[in-house]
């Protein structure tokens, strides 16, 4: 393991980097002044050393295929990066006079529009930074339109059992009560136990289409009919929407609300757990709703800050947008337009289809239906005969440099594995993970015991999360310390 | 245009698979296809889109501009290694680090970002990262509001505007009410003598966003008179380099944005929002944490910990909903700090407190104008203009210097002041040149009235 960077360095290495301006007490007083601030002091090429030997420990897309599942680990396009650092856009200040910022406004402008045709809703709001903060969003601005329709009553929000995590949180955090509605035989959410739970009281119904097990929710248009019936709110929850971008769209499914993760499906990278950017989109009766400010165009026809939206819930961030995410989203769909972003969604069904018909063969697989963008299956069979279980085969991917696939997840499969291909890998690269995974599978009836101890050859091999997590408990053993302090670390 | 199948390969997959099409893989059920066309461009080869963009880019005028703008995000020196190993693919093109095994690199930059919040706030834990500062902002409110069992919240009219927005909207969602406390005419906190008993938590920013360093220390003591938490918001996280920390002026939760670190200023994002706090409440903190453990073989190592907190575990009990966060920009952060080191970020610091006076002793040498507080100030100050700031804005503009923010913007009585920043990238020269500026606009506005 590399050393840290505060046990590197000496006192007095490194540069100054800007003209000298002598010290910070010919500033201020010492009253406001610290006495010492012990960063460590490196050279450039200490520096580059630890991150690249850093970035040798990691897995990424650019270097292992990384079916992880509602993750959509695509190939993030090299052009994004660089059309996001033009300084035209990094050093443009989010004050800036609109007359100042046209490119940049029009550029929102032109992705609030192409979004809302793409997924047939009436607008986007392009502030949220990430799914969740999209989810919060459009929480907060269904409490509002409610509110304005004076029905306090309604606080519940139902949520299939397969849901993402962010959405009974999400729902919590508004103070929704959260209503779990199980899965059918077929994995698809049970329209009549959602029947069963609308009442007065609904607000919101949280749906992922495709699900979380990759199945496409068939009877979509029932569910929204019968959540409106009882007055309620149809959300959609977008982090699957690779399967379905220029093929359907969950405004003609009944949706009201929605949010896109254009860190899935527009190819922004996904940058080792964000930045994102989480677009939020609303039909007609809700986009009053939706935060301001949002890009318009004035009578001149010059593109502007709309702050005139009496409705709005007003900011979800300090500033309008993650801006240059959204630049690179705008950029992976101008080189594809409508059609090429529909073949990229087909394509990716057609993989994990793949995958799912050759993986059945040694795997459970058990909603054997054509699946979306991902699918699925369960090592519940395989830990009854071997005791190897979905975690032991995850480990045992590492070790041939394939990214684990989303384990346990739905819970409503045991021993799960959640495979995602996405639409840029290669048939050579799927047959190889098929071979990779089956003979894992043969080698844990043979000797359970070696899967059970892989991974062997990762940078570190399986770690110790019980202890790290009562110390965690404690505030200890969450940051570095320096040898000679009394028990911060 | 990046996917690699011929229609061989499709045929024979789809063999396989045992479906006739694509399109019968694909499709939705009936009547729920997309007919007719979208609205959206038709696609561009790469050069074109590449040029296209560029063109959007080269459109903002104002990104070309001389600026004394800050406000909450700050145009600072970026050292060219920082993006150069930040924007490694092998960190750039990973996702959350739930493979400890495979994930190692990101979750030691992790760690260590972890380290640097704490160094600079002085306090015992932080997270992994928020959105930005406003969200931080809320985050903290959210932990207060918890760990007292309070539900109404004291907070400066000296916060960022921006940030108290954006905590407004989540108030009612969150179940919080808000009291703003005024600023004095030294443009820092009135802090009363005594907080009402059922307030969760003070907080204050510093400097606030009038450039003022303010009273946290004071806050802070009339917060834990009455059971309340003390909050320190930084939206110029640089000035964290030489002031007080947050823990030593008695904060029990720092939040702010950490976009001064390398991050460009890109129209608004992304930037990197830091929630660091006492052990006492490590276990509010929301979303990611990153803990130093060993593996198998007794190695040491890094893994996400304490997800018990979190809402893929914890579903609507989450003490957050955070899921993606801001890794690759914490990073950047991180590399930034291991760049310069404490040598080199103290100079740097320096550089803006300096830079920042020999402005404002080119303001006040200008007829009309002048500091609108008395308040010491790290980069940023308020300057009292002999006309309307937003109209003296509008006509720098015309010589190409975004001015600064006019305070009306926020605080609609304040019309004739003008909120200026300097940095270390501030040259004499442009100070010159506004200071020109100035005389012209404000003699011209003097003689019109």
């Amino acid at each position: 393991m590399p050393s840290l960077l505060f046990e590197q360095g000496a006192p007095g290495r490194g540069g100054d980097f800007v003209r000298g301006a002598g010290k910070p007490s010919q500033y201020l007083d010492a009253a406001a002044l610290r006495a010492d601030l012990p960063l460590p002091d490196l050279t450039e090429l200490d520096v580059a050393r630890h991150f690249t030997e850093l970035s040798h420990r990691n897995f990424s897309v650019d270097t292992n295929f990384y079916p992880l599942g509602s993750c959509t680990m695509k190939y993030n396009p090299k052009l994004n990066e660089a059309v996001s650092a033009f300084a035209g856009f990094t050093d443009l200040h989010p004050y800036a006079p609109d007359d100042g910022a046209q490119g940049a406004i029009r550029l929102l402008a032109h992705m609030e529009r192409t979004l809302a045709s793409l997924f047939g809703m009436d607008a986007f709001s392009l502030m949220p930074a990430a799914g969740a903060h999209g989810e919060i969003t459009a929480m907060l601005m269904a409490k509002k339109y409610f509110k304005d329709r004076g029905e306090h009553e309604r606080l519940t929000c139902i949520v299939p059992d397969t849901a993402h995590g962010t959405n009974p949180a999400s729902a919590a955090m508004v103070g929704y009560n959260v209503v779990s509605i199980p899965s059918t035989a077929r994995g698809r959410t049970d329209l009549s136990a959602l029947r069963a739970k609308l009442d007065g009281s609904i607000a919101v119904c949280m749906m992922t289409n495709p699900n979380t097990l990759g199945l496409f929710e068939d009877e979509i248009v029932e569910m929204t009919a019968s959540v409106h019936d009882a007055g309620g709110l149809m959300y959609y929850d977008g982090a699957n929407a690779n399967a379905i971008v220029g093929i359907t769209r969950p405004g003609d499914m009944g949706f009201d609300l929605m949010h896109l993760n254009l860190h899935k499906t527009f190819s922004v990278p996904h940058g080792g757990g964000g930045p994102g950017s989480g677009p939020v989109g609303a039909n007609a009766r809700l986009s009053p709703y939706l935060p301001s400010p949002m890009p318009a165009r004035d009578a001149s026809g010059a593109y502007v800050w709309d702050e005139q939206r009496p409705k709005s819930i007003g900011m979800v961030r300090a500033f309008p947008a993650h801006f240059l995410a959204i630049v690179r989203a705008y950029a992976y769909i101008i080189v594809h337009g409508a059609d090429g972003l529909r073949a990229n969604s087909q394509l990716a069904v057609l993989n994990a289809n793949y995958l799912r018909a050759k993986v059945k063969k040694f795997l459970t697989v058990p909603y054997d239906d054509h699946c979306r963008h991902e699918f699925v299956c369960s090592a519940e069979q395989l830990k009854k005969e071997t005791g190897v279980r979905a975690l032991d085969l995850a480990k045992g991917l590492l070790d041939a440099g394939v990214h684990a696939p989303t384990m346990y997840w739905p819970h409503v499969v045991p021993e799960c594995l959640m495979i995602e291909p996405t639409e840029t890998e290669n048939r050579h690269t799927l047959d190889a993970f098929v071979e990779t995974l089956r003979e894992l599978v043969v080698y844990a009836h043979e000797d359970p015991a070696a899967v059970q101890q892989r991974p062997l050859h990762t940078p570190v091999r399986r770690v110790d999360e019980a202890q790290v997590g009562r110390l965690a408990n404690k505030g200890i053993g969450l940051r570095w310390s320096p040898p000679s302090s009394d028990g911060n670390a | 245009m990046y996917t690699p199948h011929t229609p061989q390969d499709i045929a024979a997959m789809l063999e396989v698979i045992g479906a006739p099409s694509l399109d019968a893989l694909s499709d939705p059920p009936a009547g729920l296809k997309i007919k007719g066309r979208l609205d959206v461009a038709p696609a561009l080869p790469e050069a074109d889109a590449y040029a296209h963009i560029r063109a959007m880019a080269d459109e903002n005028s104002a990104a070309r501009m001389t600026s004394f703008l800050g406000a909450g995000a700050y145009r600072h020196y970026q050292p060219p290694a920082v993006p150069y190993f930040a924007f490694r693919s092998e960190f750039l093109t990973a996702y959350t680090p739930y493979q400890a095994e495979a994930s190692q690199g990101s979750l030691q930059a992790i760690f260590e970002w972890q380290t640097y919040v704490c160094l600079l706030t002085g306090m015992d834990v932080s997270n992994a990262s928020v959105y930005d500062g406003s969200t931080a902002l809320v985050e903290a409110v959210i932990m207060a509001a918890q760990a007292t069992g309070r539900r109404r919240v004291a907070i400066s009219r000296g916060v960022h505007p921006a940030y108290r927005r954006v905590l407004a909207t989540y108030a009612e969602g969150i179940g919080v009410e808000i009291s703003e406390i005024p600023l004095d005419e030294a443009g820092q906190t009135k802090i009363p003598a005594s907080l009402d008993a059922d307030i969760a938590a003070a907080i204050v920013q510093s400097p606030n966003f009038f450039g003022a360093i303010d009273h946290v220390d004071q806050a802070a003591s009339a917060a834990h008179a009455t059971g309340a938490l003390a909050v320190h918001v930084s939206a110029e996280a640089l000035s964290l380099a030489v002031l007080k920390s947050p823990r030593e002026l008695g904060a029990d939760i720092a939040v702010g944005d950490a976009q001064s670190f390398g991050l460009p200023v890109g129209y608004g994002g992304p930037y990197v929002g830091f929630v660091a706090t006492t052990k006492e409440h490590v276990r509010r903190l929301p979303g990611r944490l990153v803990g130093e453990t060993h593996d198998v073989d007794g190695r040491k190592a890094y893994v996400l910990t304490l997800q018990g907190r979190e809402q893929h575990i914890r579903r609507e009990l989450a003490s957050s909903n955070i899921c993606t966060n801001q890794a690759l920009c914490a990073l950047i952060a991180t590399i930034y700090l291991a760049t310069v080191g404490r040598k080199g970020l103290a100079s740097i610091a320096c550089a803006n407190m300096a830079n920042a006076r020999a402005l404002a002793r080119a303001i006040e040498a200008v007829p009309g104008f002048g500091l609108a507080y008395r308040a010491p100030y790290f980069n940023e100050f308020v300057v009292g203009t002999p006309v309307p700031a937003a109209e003296l804005c509008a006509q720098l503009e015309k010589r190409s210097i975004l001015a600064g923010m006019p305070l009306s913007r926020f605080y609609p009585e304040l019309t004739r002041q003008l909120l200026v920043c300097a940095t270390e990238l501030t040259t004499q020269s442009q100070i010159d040149e506004f200071a020109r500026a100035l005389a012209q606009e404000g003699t011209h506005a003097v003689a019109a009235v």
